[in-house]
């Protein structure tokens, strides 16, 4: 039966328009909290765009993105294997630390040294973040999500134990870890800031981020790593026929989707935090990260303008309280949009609601985490 | 020995008071996941319990309309869960994740709306909050009575929340329902090919968990502390989680996996008070012991077949 393409083919057939309309109606009922709020949508979505698009607030946005970007990068490398990286959250906190510790410990190594040395320190803390778990399900079938979830928590309470210890705790008042040695900071120079007009807390991260994704690129698309990862991600059984090691390739994989975690959590402390604050509360890079990779489409690509997104919004979102608007309204609007995203298959089932009501409703939907 | 009784019965005492919420929770999860739906948005449906349950309580004055109230914000966002997943096939670990940012988002931004703050006020302790049973019951100057008020003068949602471990386990194995929904978790097609309506069952199981998340979640700041804060719901809906798939997907197992995590939250609160523990480390007790006690005693449990897998109607 051949009919003409309609709107809702378009929709479900097109997996970028797919996710553009998710954004349009994540945006929509942002503003309907708005409304039954009784506050200005058109002021709170101003002021949202407004304070992204100057070159101030655009290089404030770059500067938000770099984490998300590259725990976006890390889900997304999981995703492709068939595993759902919910850890990234605790090799962010065990990246970052670990770098903490080595530019406090090591403070008067040369920049050239110290950087790439924390980089490394970071990811490998990462990988062995993800490692663990991907040992955990591979020789004891503990699943994955729960373990990730429980290593969350202990890199949470770990990073807090070591801001805790003497030679690393801040000695003055504040609650956190001394600021890391000038010579592992990723900031440009503040004279350069000033001129250029940009966010003051302006780094070169973004470079290193872009050098990630394509360096997550290659490995997909351009090695025979990448092939079976993928393998193993869209037939675990066909791949294991073909020869392929099921388990090291989930071990691999998470080792790598960790170190980028790590990496991830390297960035932000040498970029934006110089330091590490005894946490409260899980910061959600990880968390972000998830909502990166899903709106990227697990693209190493997608993911790099996916993450940019969220750094605007979420640089965006911290300015609403000027309108007098709640930042959690990005909660909002992000939550929804991944909640249409999950819900893959809803065109299809409303093109056989409307056109063919009889038929059977076919496809299902994608299945991340797979036990 | 005093203390060490006293000790004993200050650990049973936080014991109780923290396994309360999990147990709610689990016991929502295990409906959930029993019936093939994976629900980790638990934890976003208890913060929007707790907060809905506070404000409730706070303008009603009467905690146990709030309680309720906070069940049945739990279920609409279990609602929410089960339209996207049952109804619509969704993929089940994204829709949960977006559940979890949509439960908090929500609830703060309400928050903000109402009280021009991301917490609430104070309830009214032992007015607004639930009461505890059988306090003043027994001599607290004999170390005997110390005991016995420490562990059972406690709160009437712990003494709930035992009462509907026991009633869901009678549901899951001695009635028709809980025959047709564990069923759903492991052949869908067979339970629809006997006439069972597998999408009706499996909706019914994701609101059924909301609402016992949402209970767990009003437990939190209707016992513990008094207010809703942005931190009062901080991975007590993945504990809760751990603790069922630690139990095996059962009831009874889920009980035992959420004394376990209320017993190392309890032993926080012991060796917390006194100098020379780390509280860091020791905080980090719950997840190290999850994690061994899976290796050592658990290995692969059985998960419902059906778990994870939409089930998409044939005809």
């Amino acid at each position: 039966m051949k009919t003409k393409k309609g709107l809702m083919d378009f929709l479900s057939e097109n997996t970028f328009i797919h996710i553009l309309f998710s954004i349009i109606l994540g945006f929509v009922v942002g503003a309907a909290f708005l409304a039954v709020m009784g506050l200005s949508v058109g002021a709170a979505y101003g002021k949202l765009i407004d304070s992204v698009t100057s070159l101030k607030g655009f290089s404030y946005v770059v500067v938000y993105s770099v984490p998300y970007i590259v725990t976006g990068l890390s889900v997304a490398f999981s995703f492709k294997t068939g595993v759902f990286n919910i850890g990234a959250e605790g090799q962010f906190v065990v990246g970052s630390m670990a770098a903490a510790v080595v530019s406090i410990l090591l403070p008067d190594l040369p920049k050239p040294v110290l950087i790439p040395l924390c980089f490394l320190t970071a990811m490998a803390a990462g990988a062995l973040w993800g490692s663990i778990v991907a040992m955990l399900k591979v020789k004891w079938g503990i699943n994955e999500v729960l373990s990730m979830i429980m290593f969350n928590w202990i890199a949470f309470y770990l990073s807090n134990f070591i801001a805790g210890i003497p030679a690393i705790h801040n000695t003055g008042s504040a609650e956190a870890t001394k600021n890391i040695s000038e010579n592992a900071s990723l900031k440009l120079s503040k004279e350069f800031i000033k001129s250029a007009g940009l966010a003051t807390t302006a780094n070169w991260g973004i470079l290193v981020a872009i050098a990630v994704m394509l360096i997550v690129w290659f490995i997909i698309e351009k090695t025979t790593l990448g092939y079976e990862l993928k393998a193993v991600g869209s037939n675990r059984y066909a791949a294991e026929y073909g020869g392929i090691n099921v388990g090291g390739s989930i071990l691999t994989a998470l080792a790598i989707s960790g170190a980028l975690g790590g990496l991830a959590g390297a960035l932000q402390l040498m970029g934006m935090g110089q330091r590490i604050s005894i946490f409260s509360s899980q910061e959600g890079f990880g968390f972000a990260g998830i909502v990166v990779a899903l709106i990227g489409c697990s693209n190493p690509f997608g993911v790099f303008i996916a993450g940019l997104f969220y750094g605007a919004l979420i640089y965006g979102g911290s300015k609403l309280n000027l309108v007098g608007a709640p930042t959690q309204l990005i909660s909002v609007i992000v939550g929804t949009v991944v909640f249409f995203i999950a819900i893959s298959v809803i065109f299809r089932y409303l093109k056989y609601l409307k056109k063919t009501p009889k038929a059977p409703a076919a496809g299902s939907g994608k299945e991340a985490a797979k036990k | 020995m005093t203390d060490i009784i006293n000790s004993i019965g200050i650990i049973l005492y936080a014991t109780l008071v923290y396994m309360t919420p999990l147990l709610y929770a689990s016991l929502g999860s295990c409906f959930s996941e029993v019936s093939g739906v994976v629900n980790i948005g638990i934890e976003g449906m208890m913060t929007a319990g707790a907060f809905t349950g506070t404000v409730v309580a706070y303008f009603t004055g009467n905690p146990w309309i709030g309680f309720l109230c906070g069940g049945l914000a739990g279920a609409f966002f279990g609602m929410l869960h089960a339209t996207a997943t049952v109804k619509l096939g969704a993929d089940q670990t994204i829709a949960g994740t977006a559940i979890n940012m949509l439960g908090p988002g929500i609830v703060i931004m309400i928050a903000k709306v109402l009280f021009n703050s991301t917490d609430t006020p104070a309830l009214k302790q032992g007015v607004q909050t639930i009461p505890k049973l059988f306090s003043g019951l027994f001599d607290t100057t004999t170390v005997f009575g110390r005991f016995m008020d420490n562990v059972f003068a406690t709160y009437a949602s712990t003494y709930l929340v035992f009462i509907a471990a026991i009633v869901v386990w009678f549901i899951f194995y001695k009635t028709r329902f809980g025959l047709r929904l564990r069923a759903c978790g492991e052949h869908p097609q067979a339970c629809e090919t006997l006439g069972i309506n597998v999408i009706a069952m499996r909706f019914a199981c994701v609101c059924i968990s909301g609402f016992l998340a949402g209970l767990g979640g009003a437990c939190v700041t209707m016992t513990i502390s008094t207010q809703f804060r942005p931190i009062s719901i901080v991975g007590q809906g993945f504990i809760a989680i751990a603790a069922v798939i630690f139990g095996k997907f059962r009831p009874q197992g889920a009980l035992l996996g959420c004394l376990l995590f209320g017993f190392c939250s309890g032993l926080k609160v012991v060796l917390g008070g006194s100098s020379g523990f780390n509280m860091q480390l020791i905080s980090m007790i719950p997840y190290v012991v999850t994690v061994i006690v899976l290796i050592l005693f658990v290995g692969k449990s059985h998960v419902p077949s059906a778990n994870g897998k939409p089930y998409i109607k044939s005809k």
